[in-house]
């Protein structure tokens, strides 16, 4: 049995935020571009974006005063855990298209998962959220698992 | 040289070829920005080091994570395509360290043109601090 997670925290487990819909710029290609030290041309020259280039198109524009005093932004997705220090934690993404200048992509994330683990130094927990990607056409162009971890 | 798909020569254990990388206050900021992102672990040096007790600014994770995936496509070229790629940030590094990505291949399927590669970020002390695995697929022999 957990210790940490109540049954109303684990009920959060499936919750989605409403998707959301970015143009993809050759401008911001290009920023991405240079600023991951790309040397492949046909991304500097934004003609086609880097692997990881949606992490920047999605990562979440809210105003001001919706950061914190240490300049996050607040998942709304994410529930108040009783441990709240976020540690760095991995990615997993699938990819099924390449993500070109023009693109009209809709980023969809979930809350896939919640649980519990015994680290060195206490307890820890992991959340998980899935975020699809689909282009205009509706075909699937990646999914992302982010796994983050609370001590 | 030959007509051979570059799948057929790749083995297992096959090395990939090793980056070196040292980001500036310039890049650190330049990424960030690209992101929108304002953590000020990342830009913000009193706070990162004297509130947060950080030795110094620390280094994106997800850019370490393009990095471990440049690799992986550079290596691939327009061979193949990348299918999938995970990493995990599991040790924090800093402005002023000197990093290097690489990998070697795991594991090769002729067949289906699967292979596996295990991917690394490494610090100068010589620790993995960001590990991964890609699975890239090549037009099949």
């Amino acid at each position: 049995m957990s210790e940490l997670l109540s049954s109303e925290l684990l009920a959060n487990i499936g919750r989605s935020a409403p998707p959301r819909e970015e143009v993809v710029t050759r401008r911001d290609i290009r920023k991405y571009s240079v600023a991951t030290g790309q040397r492949s041309q046909k991304f500097l020259d934004g003609d086609e974006a880097p692997p990881m280039f949606h992490v920047a198109l999605f990562w979440d524009v809210v105003e001001l005063d919706e950061l914190t005093p240490d300049g996050v932004s607040i998942d709304s997705l994410v529930p108040k855990f009783p441990l709240e220090r976020a540690m760095a934690g991995g990615l997993k993404i699938e990819y099924h298209e390449a993500i070109y200048p023009g693109d009209v992509l809709l980023g969809t994330r979930t809350l896939t998962d919640i649980y519990e683990k015994q680290g060195s130094q206490g307890p820890l927990i992991f959340y998980e959220v899935t975020m699809e990607v689909e282009n205009q056409s509706g075909d699937p162009v990646l999914t992302q698992k982010t796994t983050r971890i609370m001590r | 040289m030959s007509d051979m798909p570059r799948v057929e020569s790749i083995k297992p254990g096959d090395p990939l070829p090793e980056r070196q990388f040292q980001p500036d206050n310039v890049q650190l900021f330049l990424y960030n920005a690209a992101l929108w992102n304002a953590h000020r672990i990342h830009f913000d040096h009193p706070y990162a080091t004297e509130v947060e007790g950080y030795p110094g600014l620390v280094i994106a994770g997800p850019l370490l994570g393009d990095w471990l995936t440049q690799s992986v496509i550079e290596w691939l070229g327009d061979d193949g395509r990348l299918v999938s790629i995970e990493y995990s940030n599991r040790k924090a590094s800093y402005i002023g360290e000197i990093l290097r990505s690489g990998g070697k291949v795991l594991s090769s399927e002729q067949d289906n043109g699967t292979v596996e590669l295990e991917m690394y970020i490494k610090n100068e002390a010589d620790e993995v601090i960001t590990p991964g695995v890609a699975i890239v697929r090549f037009p099949a022999s």
